[in-house]
């Protein structure tokens, strides 16, 4: 029942009849509705938002799906979708009055096609079981999230995750084939296909990064690629972190792609130095990982070119993995900087916005003054090589207020972001957490349209609500309304 | 030669009294790939003098032009900077634009290694079904704030609004290319295609006609030159991708009053000889085959290995493009709907009830 085209209003809830309704769908082993059992599921991996559901229902077939989806969508209750409950930035937070629908139970590999270099699998597969299952074929899967020990495909899809390697490789939307989802009234619809260019609409990229709030996804065909011949790390030290950032710039500049370039500041290096010694250099106040693949032949040209570049950029070391056992250190060290943060301080907020590169050197400055600012540490890890930064701010829950000021001024760097002409989340998503930095990187008339959109697959707004994209009364009270060239976009839309 | 335009304020203005008569409109850049797509009676929105480049800065890697601009200034820019826009659109024509490549979607050889225009699109500026002008993506390489309108709009044959403005993601041009010829038969091709699909090789394009079968190796001067040795062929210096591409080759020069089928399938098809003569493209995940079998029959072989088939160029009782099923196809009206609530842009260019 949805009173404005951008806000929704739902019947009130018979729990008992529903709880009863799923019983009957997955039987009462697969329901949750403890106060207890529903306990862990009240966060995704962005625990600064709790809330538990009236129910976590965990099925195991796609006609359970359906039929949960039926149920819900004949007595208007919403449902989130919840993989593996990594996600950083609260799109799995259940609705109370809602059923959060777990995808767990579908972790089945159901298919590897090695002739047309593709594997079917269910959505609650975890990234990094694919490659794992395809490694004797030399193949492997691509998009690599730092998370990807523990986060499902499906998320991954509804994220768009990124990884270490999306600079050559892609995201998820260049490495997924065909997706099939189940829509809010309970239909099985194919979107995308085993074949390139699917007729009508590119579905398939709508699908990717929606958040959960157009469909389930229940089974995914991803890509699968060969293995590079060779790959070898570079790790250059800096003594400023401007240094490296203009190093990035010269490595793209010279025309070379590489598989990945990562950089982390002189905290974070320390931090994943101590918790995982991957034998950085601490000294350093910013690090390049620089990878190169490809054939042999290939990589050496590559790694000597790319070797002088750093050296010409004041680099004071650049050291070469020496083998497959060094490589894979140098990597830890990078995959494992947030665990590594999370030593080092009580509570640490994770932001995800993207820059042109051009801008690194100036937004990483920038950062620095609003942290003196704010008097909150912020140490930088990041995918340099696609402006994808993740600063993480310090904190600790146990002060008052510290986590208000640290949202604040996680808000205020992604307004940077995208006052320099970058976005809001690059990977991770806007969930709840960035829901009113959208009214900063969006005008009103485009907020809307991606409303109309979302009702074009889920008319009543059961999907997901109140994620992902603001209503223009939230945007009103937040007080911001997309600001380019200095003036206000649309000063003619009324502000409630 | 046009000069660098906004005339974004007079294209809001057409499409507003059209949304207001209730009149369709039919957005056209060079006028290129008329062809491609059903016959409809529309007033033309002109994209043509909407031009010019907006920004490329190369060590960005992403350049956004204006709708309008030529794909062939587009690709000058590029070029001076050894780079390249790495899903290599055809071009149909001299006068082909940016906003007619990614309205179609259509793609090159290089598509099964770099990706097609979909995979490309960062951004694009619309002008939506009531006028509005509105900007989705934006510059940057990852971006997931808010639906993934750009790529929605890439290949909707301009049904859904008028891009007027793109951003794509570009690559340095690989530092050595060229071109190997093999001897082999088709069936021959497409196992040497599947080994070599599955090895880490500098592939950037793969194709088989007449018995020939053709390898581009793409890369640094190493990784080509010992791929090149590892493969083996004879060195081939003309510009046949182009002309593939560019549908200049013979093959595509044939009888016209024989449709040509572009089908779309899962790389390790076997060979479709059965409908038709044909030239195997992307790896063998495209068959471009000549047939005046009826269309029913081609798209259930299509169908049959898990792909679809458009009638390309000539007389296509069967429709166009291969259609949808009806929960697809009403999905498809409601996105319509949300973009374009009065259905004025480009009604029935897909599908006659879209
Ligand atoms: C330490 C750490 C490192 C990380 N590093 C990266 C990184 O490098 N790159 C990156 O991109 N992300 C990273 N992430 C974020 C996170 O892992 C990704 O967003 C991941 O894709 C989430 O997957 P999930 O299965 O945990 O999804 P969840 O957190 O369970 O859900 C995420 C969203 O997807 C929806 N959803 C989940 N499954 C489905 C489904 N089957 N159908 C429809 N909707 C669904 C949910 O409703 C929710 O909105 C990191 C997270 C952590 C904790």
């Amino acid at each position: 029942m949805s009173a404005t085209p951008d806000h929704y209003e739902f019947p009130p809830l018979d729990r008992e009849a529903l709880l009863r309704g799923l019983r009957a769908i997955v039987g009462e082993q697969n329901l949750l509705h403890s106060e207890e059992a529903l306990r862990p599921y009240e966060c995704d991996g962005l625990s600064a938002y709790r809330r538990l559901p009236q129910a976590v229902v965990l099925p195991a077939t796609v006609a359970q799906v359906q039929e949960i989806m039926s149920l819900c969508h004949a007595r208007q209750v919403p449902v989130v979708a919840r993989g593996a409950g990594t996600g950083l930035s609260g799109g799995a937070l259940p609705y109370g009055d809602g059923v959060l629908l777990s995808l767990a139970r579908f972790n089945r590999i159901l298919q590897i096609d090695r002739d047309n270099l593709t594997a079917r699998v269910q959505p609650g597969v975890r990234n990094l079981a694919i490659s794992e299952a395809v490694a004797d074929l030399d193949l492997y899967y691509a998009p690599d999230p730092s998370s990807q020990i523990a986060c499902s495909i499906g998320g991954n899809v509804a994220e768009n995750a990124g990884g270490l390697h999306c600079l050559k490789y892609g995201l998820t939307v260049h490495n997924v084939l065909e997706v099939q989802v189940v829509t809010v009234d309970g239909e099985l619809l194919r979107i995308g296909a085993s074949s390139f260019d699917a007729p009508g609409y590119d579905l398939l990229a709508v699908m990717h990064g929606s958040e959960g709030m157009l469909g389930i996804v229940v089974e995914v065909l991803v890509k699968l690629l060969p293995r590079p011949e060779q790959a070898r790390v570079l790790l250059a030290a800096f003594d400023e972190v401007v240094q490296a950032a203009d190093a990035v710039g010269e490595i793209i500049a010279a025309g070379i792609l590489p598989a990945g370039l990562e950089m982390m500041d002189n905290p974070a290096i320390r931090a994943a130095e101590d918790f995982v010694q991957a034998g950085y250099p601490v000294e350093a106040q910013a690090i390049l990982l620089c990878e190169l693949d490809g054939t042999e032949a290939e990589v050496t040209a590559l790694a000597d070119q790319v070797e002088a570049i750093l050296e010409d950029c004041a680099a004071t070391e650049v050291r070469s993995a020496r083998d497959e056992d060094e490589r894979a250190r140098f990597w830890l060290g990078r995959k494992s900087a947030f665990p590594a943060v999370g030593r080092i301080s009580p509570d640490y907020y994770c932001m995800d916005g993207t820059i042109p590169r051009s801008q690194l050197a100036h937004v990483l400055t920038r950062i620095q003054a609003l942290s003196d600012e704010y008097g909150l540490r912020v140490v930088n890890v990041f995918h340099a090589g696609d402006g994808n930064l993740h600063p993480l701010i310090l904190y600790d829950a146990s002060q008052p207020g510290e986590l208000e000021r640290t949202e604040e001024l996680g808000g205020k760097v992604l307004e940077l972001c995208v006052q320099v002409g970058g976005t809001i989340t690059g990977e991770h998503g806007v969930g709840m957490e960035k829901i009113d930095q959208m009214c900063v990187q969006f005008a009103a008339p485009e907020l809307l349209q991606f409303h109309a959109l979302k009702r074009a697959f889920d008319a009543h707004g059961l999907l997901n609500p109140g994620k992902a994209v603001p209503t223009l009364h939230r945007c009103a009270e937040f007080g911001a309304m997309h600001v380019h060239h200095g003036e206000l976009a649309h000063p003619d839309i009324p502000r409630f | 030669m046009g000069e660098d335009r906004d005339i974004g304020e007079a294209l809001c203005a057409q499409v507003i009294e059209a949304a207001q008569q209730r009149k369709p409109l039919r957005p056209r850049g060079g006028d290129t790939k008329d062809f491609y797509g059903e016959a409809i009676n529309a007033e033309t929105l002109d994209l043509a003098p909407h031009r010019g480049i907006v920004q490329y800065q190369p060590t960005e890697l992403v350049i956004t032009a204006r709708a309008g601009t030529p794909l062939r200034l587009i690709e000058a820019a590029l070029i001076e900077h050894r780079q390249m826009l790495p899903f290599e659109p055809p071009h149909f024509g001299e006068h082909a634009t940016l906003g007619g490549a990614i309205a179609c979607g259509l793609s090159g050889p290089r598509r099964p290694w770099q990706g097609g225009a979909r995979d490309l699109v960062l951004g694009t500026r619309m002008i939506n079904g009531r006028g509005e002008h509105l900007r989705f993506g934006g510059e940057v390489m990852k971006n997931v704030a808010g639906y993934d309108v750009s790529r929605l709009l890439t290949g909707s044959l301009g049904t859904l609004g008028a891009i007027t403005e793109v951003s794509l993601k570009v690559l340095p041009a690989p530092e050595q290319e060229l071109t190997l010829v093999q001897q082999a038969e088709p069936m021959t091709a497409l196992q040497r295609f599947r080994n070599w699909r599955a090895q880490p090789l500098p592939l950037s394009g793969l194709a088989c006609l007449d018995d020939r079968l053709y390898i581009r190796l793409s890369g640094t001067e190493a990784g080509v030159a010992s791929a090149r040795e590892r493969l083996g062929g004879e060195l081939l210096d003309a510009p046949f991708w182009d002309d593939l591409r560019e549908q200049r080759l013979a093959f595509f020069q044939a009888d016209p009053e024989v449709p040509l089928w572009r089908i779309s399938v899962p790389p390790a098809t076997p060979l479709l000889e059965d409908v038709g003569e044909t030239l195997v493209d992307w790896a063998g995940a495209l068959r471009w085959v000549r047939s005046d079998a009826p269309g029913q029959t081609v798209r259930e072989l299509a169908e049959r290995h898990g792909g679809h088939a458009t009638c390309f160029r000539g007389d296509c009782a069967a429709g166009r493009f291969h259609p949808l099923p009806e929960t697809q196809l009403t999905l498809h009206r409601r996105i319509k709907q949300a973009l374009d609530p009065h259905g004025i842009f480009s009604p029935g260019r897909m599908y006659r009830s879209l």
